[in-house]
């Protein structure tokens, strides 16, 4: 019999290795499914986890869905190191690549060259205007953020569905709910010919050295990240709660508002009744598993964008249910949460306490 | 509006918030017991699913009801393991249980989707159900409808009433002094969250299996988390549970109907409207801090260690 016994701090060792070890009990539990789908495991885990970067291709393909899982997770994790929970990136990833798709559907047939930096403005406008409406409500009215911003997911579903059947549809489209091909002067540049991932990649770097620079050598950010860790001192320190808000939510929104851009300028290259197979929401694990960390939320991205080729090669060569990733992403949070469990307890004997006591008493 | 269609748009109302009334009321007692629960809308993902197939291959509502509950309180154990056994963040660990439940429920559903299964039968009260107007008003409903209704009364008296629902509130409000003078904390907490999942997972197969009698990935469609909001619309009180469930399932129905009373709206917006009234309703409750702060359990979302 074992018993949990506090630890005087924080394992520092088992804070950076707890990511690890829940990959690695997801990469098991995903042997186990593998072998109950009736599959090889060994074989199944490389077609899964191996076989997406043995190409060139594979691994353009990695960092393309890498894009807007760090460009999520970066801006969440600026948040939830403050306690501010927007659980609404999906809505406005989405808004993003509203608002840069119109404006490259207006401008449509130029070749201006400010399109594009004009389509990113408006793609980060559109996601920090969607996120300042829970932004706004949390700090105005007191409503929970969570609530606040997950209903406008749905809300920004609706509306890019109302704009692709109606007054963007492409009126050549064969009535298909989707708008016109965007013109080149509004697609982002290729990183490498042959590949598909684009110029959103290095931003979503600079965002991450950006994010890193505000935590670590920002005031504001010292600020957030007291309010997360101890609320009670950072109130009485003078530190306005509001100002995190808005904060957390404002970047996080311009953020995945660009993700937007990235996917629309990108590998779609058009409006379509959904732009996102529910990146803001992988990019709350992502967060996670990045440890909060701007670093760690890249690191995390790779894994998750992993999850997904891995999954959709899964689907093609073993006819494995595509809806296996969706499984591992949750698991892997799961795996995360009880491993973080070690970084304040440790796990004893129970016997082991008595002869410690003796031994003092004599 | 003819007397015929207001029957209908009022029937299709308790069909709409039945789901509702479900979750959100196992979800009243977790939290009034000190757990918050976001995982809700995977539970009742999962719930659906199980339910659907399990009807769907026994040709048994009974038994596919009995499996989404099942399936509600394995969830919910799931959850309650993480956050009252293990002490993980209750806001992270039920983010996690809904994305879980997303992908657990595409995966079970997989082989579900297109077919459907007959929906759970209207009961027919006798000499009732046949009053001219009042019957088909009040009478035709299917069973988990009155269920529902029950649940909430019986829950509101346990809570207000009973022992039990005092142990519930005094370890929502104050567990380190419930622990103190020897209640049980983790175990009733555990005993609340698992009702709570049962519900859920009901409220799930309520969608599957009456509302819309097939599978679709994702159906709840934030129905989850409209159960939170719930919550705190009934300021943590039964009473407003039902209240606050037939409102959205009025504003859910009116989107069907707004197109048929040819209302000049695109759909997509009137299928925003429950959204929108969530939000609309939250910040209606949440301004007066008064409301919140005098109802809200105390110890919501902090875990409890016995030292």
């Amino acid at each position: 019999m074992s018993r949990l016994e506090a630890r005087p701090e924080p394992s520092r060792a088992m804070m950076l290795s707890s990511p690890l070890i829940a990959a690695i009990a997801m990469l098991v539990s995903g042997s186990l499914l593998f072998l109950f789908l009736g599959q090889a495991p060994l074989h199944a885990f490389y077609v899964y986890f191996i076989q997406p970067l043995t190409s060139m291709y594979g691994i353009g393909e990695l960092l393309l869905k890498t894009t807007p899982l760090t460009l999520c997770g970066v801006g969440l994790a600026i948040g939830f190191r403050a306690n501010v929970h927007n659980i609404g990136a999906d809505g406005q990833l989405t808004m993003g690549a509203v608002a840069a798709g119109c404006v490259a559907l207006y401008f449509d047939g130029t070749q201006a060259p400010w399109l594009l930096p004009l389509m990113i403005l408006a793609g980060a406008a559109g996601g920090a205007a969607w996120a300042a409406v829970p932004a706004l409500l949390r700090t105005r009215f007191n409503t929970s953020e969570i609530l606040v911003s997950l209903m406008f997911v749905y809300v920004a579903y609706l509306f890019l569905g109302y704009l692709v059947h109606g007054p963007v549809r492409d009126p050549a489209g064969y009535n298909f709910p989707q708008s016109k091909m965007f013109g080149d002067a509004a697609m982002l540049p290729l990183l490498k010919e042959g590949l598909r991932v684009n110029a959103a990649f290095p931003l979503s770097l600079a965002a991450v050295a950006g994010a890193w620079f505000f935590c670590r050598h920002s005031f504001a950010g010292y600020r957030m990240q007291a309010s997360g860790m101890a609320p009670a001192a950072a109130l009485y320190a003078g530190f306005s709660e509001p100002k995190n808000v808005w904060i957390a939510f404002l970047t996080s929104g311009a953020l995945a508002g660009v993700a937007g851009v990235g996917e629309v300028a990108g590998p779609l290259g058009q409006l379509q009744a959904s732009v996102s197979p529910g990146y803001g929401f992988a990019a709350i694990i992502v967060a996670y598993v990045g440890r909060l960390h701007p670093v760690g939320v890249l690191l995390a991205s790779l894994l998750m964008s992993l999850l997904y080729i891995g999954g959709e090669t899964a689907q093609i060569e073993l006819q494995l249910p595509s809806a296996i990733t969706g499984l591992f992403q949750g698991l892997l949070l799961f795996y995360l949460l009880a491993a973080d469990l070690f970084i304040h307890y440790r796990v004893k004997p129970r016997h082991a306490a008595l002869p410690i006591v003796a031994k003092e008493a004599a | 509006m003819s007397p015929d269609y207001l029957i209908a748009f009022l029937a299709s109302t308790a069909g709409a918030a039945t789901p509702l009334v479900l979750a959100s009321t196992g979800e009243l007692v977790a939290e009034r017991a000190g757990v918050i629960n976001l995982g809700l809308e995977g539970i009742m993902l999962v719930g659906a699913v199980a339910g659907f197939s399990v009807t769907l291959h026994t040709g048994s509502a009974g038994l596919g009801l009995g499996a989404a509950l099942g399936a509600g309180m394995a969830m919910a154990l799931l959850f309650g393991v993480l956050v009252l056994t293990l002490q993980t963040n209750q806001v992270a660990t039920g983010l996690a249980l809904t994305l879980f439940g997303l992908g657990l429920s595409a995966f079970l559903g997989r082989d579900l989707v297109g077919q459907t299964v007959v929906p759970l039968p209207r009961l027919h009260l006798p000499v009732l159900s046949d009053l001219p107007f009042v019957g088909p008003l009040l009478f035709s409903f299917d069973a988990m409808v009155y269920a529902s209704l029950v649940l909430v009364l019986l829950t509101g008296w346990i809570l207000a009433r009973t022992r039990l629902g005092l142990s519930i509130r005094a370890v929502g409000e104050a567990p380190h002094s419930a622990h103190a003078i020897g209640m049980p904390v983790v175990r009733l907490r555990y005993a609340t969250v698992l009702a709570g999942g049962a519900l859920a997972g009901l409220g799930g197969a309520y969608l599957s299996l009456a509302l819309t009698p097939m599978w679709v990935e994702g159906m709840t469609a934030g129905r989850g988390w409209i159960a939170l909001a719930q919550v705190v619309f009934a300021t943590w009180k039964p009473r407003g549970l039902l209240l606050g469930a037939y409102l959205f399932g009025g504003v859910t129905v009116l989107q069907f109907h707004g197109q048929g009373l040819g209302v000049p709206i695109p759909s997509e917006f009137l299928s925003m409207l429950p959204y929108v009234a969530t939000i609309v309703v939250l910040v209606v409750i949440c301004r007066n801090p008064q409301t919140i702060l005098l109802n809200k359990p105390v110890s919501l979302g902090q875990n409890f260690k016995a030292d």
